[in-house]
């Protein structure tokens, strides 16, 4: 099963190696994370998609909760919640290409955030499947180079993960 | 002002720390010229980080302190690694302080310098880099802070030289708050009334007690809730001592190397009380075959991520051993009624033992289990035993009956060869004066032998008990039983000659071949030996070999047993 762990972490330096070095030693998934700095400087907020059965999902959010440095965790696949994921592609615009490159970047509500004469930068966001149906949409001769940011999420409504 | 090194010899002083096992190095000079300047702190100067690391280890865990060991960095770094891990595997409290190159240099490929933080990430609770002066003294106070509690581990700080040369102002903080690390205490009172129903169901009890016992020292606790309950108790190679081996309700060690009625009674308990353990593969063999049987689990322990991780819990109840089986009695003084076919239970373990799965095979030589069952009489049961790793070690467990929790220091968890005669040293200096064996190996003693000239220096009468079979015999077990009797490397050949190299470095060395002389050798070096240090080099029997055994991949029930061969 697909999980979202969210993570409140002390901004401390090795936090992020801390966290890697469990899942690497405990045999643990990554499917992609993301960690940058909240409000609060002195925390960060690290994403992680996982996968695993439940035991193992148990077991990851107890070793997780046993760093020092992790104030707290949640997995938010457990409810409500909203999830994005962000990705830059280049892709080869030209000749009668160069037209359907905007055109499927407008369906998909891309932005072109980058042109030369030969190749577009599109920028999209959206759930990880939808990145996936913009891909796989696309000619894969044309996918120049991709980079996607991994999933990060959010609980919906009153459900806040805060010191 | 004082400096940074003064810091940390004063954060030593106001944690009560009274000895600390180290060896110094360029980048821990300056902390050890304030080691010099002072005569609170006493320094046992090893002679090999791995030792030091053992020692503190052992210090901690033959009391209720904190061990503290320093090295300096780069090479002193990467010996104490084994060390930690050790410590680490059978959560032991520890603080290892380690010198580092001078901030400006990190990163450089410095001389001496390696990634500290980075290299024992895996195997400690925590560790930290210094990084301003500043905050040396609160990092020390975190560290022996989080070392000590929740689930104890080895937490390491480093410190670069020029941290340690920077002045700055002292101010120990009496105590210390931090927002991501508020492990558990109590446990929830709802959990343990359920807990204590199911306890009074309960019609094939048992205890099954682990270090955590030990740890928290919940020991005297545990013994008035079992005696209370009438249930039977069995010990985990690291809770040896949480119950009195010599009551009549304790079964014994279960496992691996287990008694046949412990084995039995924790497979075919229909209740039982996980106390402070892990059911780690050493304990409950194969996992499918251990599930097979239907039973309710209560599990006591801090560690949240130790329970069901192996085994399905019914009652979990997180919280520290000591507090929770002191619920549990307040709650059993409201009445408490053992169900009658407790009696049966009993019955059939009393069968069980009738099996009397620890008799061994006699023999011309002497045998490893007679020499510790003379070691336990001439001691009165009441030393402080260490052990290393291998055939003597499950010796020293299945036949030294102890009834004291701390009294048995070994590596359970990581299995290091070689902690046996530095386990005594780290045991001595936190217990001056008591009696201490090493019951070893003449393959492990060798990989810390160097510490006897450690003893020398420092007089630390440890009585070395060498059961020597010429061979690796814990290899050579399974080689005989699982791979035809292919001794591939498990001979230890050109031994040096034991009773000279303990001369050599000053001791007093004796070498036992008969059955007869094994008391009287040891009541010599009991007596008339209690102050030296005494290497007994009793040459046992070859072919001994340890039972009861369950094979890799069998069941807890499924145990070879000593004339089964
Ligand atoms: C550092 C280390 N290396 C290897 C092992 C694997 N090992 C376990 S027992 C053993 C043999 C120990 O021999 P000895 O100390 O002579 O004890 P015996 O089994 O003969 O009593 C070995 C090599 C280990 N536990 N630790
Ligand atoms: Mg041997």
């Amino acid at each position: 099963m697909r999980h979202i762990i969210s993570i409140l972490i002390e901004n401390e330096s090795g936090a992020l190696s801390r966290v890697a070095g469990l899942f690497s030693a405990r045999g643990y998934n990554i499917e992609s994370l993301t960690v940058a700095p909240t409000e609060d400087p002195s925390l960060s907020r690290m994403t992680i998609l996982t996968s695993g059965s439940d035991d193992v999902l148990e077991q990851i959010t107890k070793q997780l909760n046993k760093l020092v440095d992790v104030v707290k965790v949640v997995d938010l696949s457990e409810a409500a919640h909203v999830e994005r994921e962000l990705m830059l592609i280049k892709v080869r615009a030209t000749g009668k290409d160069r037209e359907e490159m905007k055109r499927m970047a407008d369906i998909f509500r891309g932005r072109i955030i980058d042109v030369t004469e030969s190749t577009y930068v599109i920028e999209l966001t959206g759930a990880s499947s939808k990145l996936d149906s913009f891909i796989a949409a696309l000619d894969a001769g044309l996918i120049l180079e991709t980079v996607r940011t991994g999933v990060c999420g959010i609980g919906r409504g009153d459900r806040i993960l805060k010191v | 002002m004082i400096s940074g090194a003064e810091i940390v010899i004063r954060c030593l002083q106001e944690e009560k720390v009274d000895c600390v096992f180290g060896y110094p190095g360029g980048s821990v000079l300056h902390i050890y010229d304030a080691l010099f300047k002072q005569d609170q702190v006493k320094h046992i100067l090893v002679r090999h980080e791995q030792a030091a690391v053992h020692a503190a280890d052992a210090y901690s865990r033959s009391s209720q302190r904190v061990g503290v060991a320093l090295v300096t960095s780069g090479p002193g770094v990467t010996n104490t690694v084994t060390g930690i891990a050790t410590a680490y595997m059978d959560s032991i409290p520890m603080v290892v302080l380690t010198g580092q190159v001078p901030t400006q240099y990190i990163g450089q490929d410095a001389f001496q310098e390696c990634d500290t933080v980075g290299i024992t990430r895996p195997c400690v609770k925590h560790n930290f880099l210094v990084k301003d002066v500043k905050d040396l003294a609160l990092t020390i106070k975190k560290a022996f802070h989080i070392a000590a509690t929740g689930r104890p581990g080895p937490v390491v700080v480093d410190i670069p030289k020029d941290i340690t040369a920077q002045m700055c102002e002292f101010d120990y903080p009496k105590s210390i708050q931090m927002r991501s690390y508020n492990p558990v205490v109590k446990g929830h009172l709802g959990q343990i009334k359920k807990a204590v129903q199911i306890l009074q169901e309960a019609k094939r009890p048992i205890i099954y007690a682990g270090g955590g016992v030990i740890l928290s020292d919940a020991a005297e606790k545990l013994t008035e809730l079992a005696r209370k309950l009438n249930f039977p108790v069995t010990n985990t190679l690291m809770g040896l001592g949480g119950y009195p081996a010599t009551d009549a309700q304790s079964v014994g060690m279960l496992g691996m190397h287990g008694t046949f009625e412990a084995n039995n009674a924790m497979h075919y308990a229909d209740v039982i009380l996980a106390v402070g353990a892990r059911f780690d593969d050493r304990v409950i063999g194969n996992p499918e075959h251990f599930s097979s049987e239907k039973r309710r689990v209560i599990h006591i322990d801090i560690d949240p991520s130790s329970i069901s991780k192996r085994v399905k819990v019914d009652v979990p109840i997180v919280g520290n051993v000591l507090d929770v089986i002191d619920e549990m009695l307040k709650l059993l003084d409201g009445g408490f009624t053992t169900d009658p076919e407790v009696a049966d239970w009993w019955k059939q373990i009393d069968e069980w033992r009738g099996r009397k799965s620890l008799a061994y095979r006699q023999s011309d030589h002497i045998m490893p289990q007679f020499v510790v069952e003379k070691l336990y009489e001439v001691t009165g049961g009441d030393a402080f035993i260490t052990s290393d790793v291998g055939q003597h070690q499950m010796f020293a467990a299945q036949y030294y009956k102890f009834d004291k929790p701390r009294r048995w220091i070994n590596s359970g968890g990581l299995g290091t060869m070689g902690v046996g005669l530095p386990y005594g040293m780290g045991v001595l200096m936190a217990n001056p004066g008591a009696q201490v064996a090493c019951v070893t190996g003449e393959g492990s003693i060798q990989m810390c032998i160097q510490e006897m000239s450690t003893c020398k220096q420092y007089g630390l009468p440890i009585k070395i008990i060498n059961l020597n079979n010429g061979m690796l015999g814990m290899v050579r077990q399974w080689q005989e039983m699982f791979y035809s009797k292919r001794y591939s490397q498990s001979y230890v050949t050109s031994l040096p000659d034991f009773v000279k190299l303990a001369e050599a470095y000053g001791h007093v060395g004796m070498r036992i071949e008969k059955p007869e002389d094994v008391e009287p050798a040891l009541r010599k070096a009991f007596t008339e030996h209690k102050d030296d240090l005494v290497f007994m080099d009793f040459i046992i029997d070859p072919g001994a070999n340890v039972f009861p055994m369950v094979a890799a991949g069998k069941g807890l029930t499924e145990m070879i047993l000593a004339e089964e061969l």
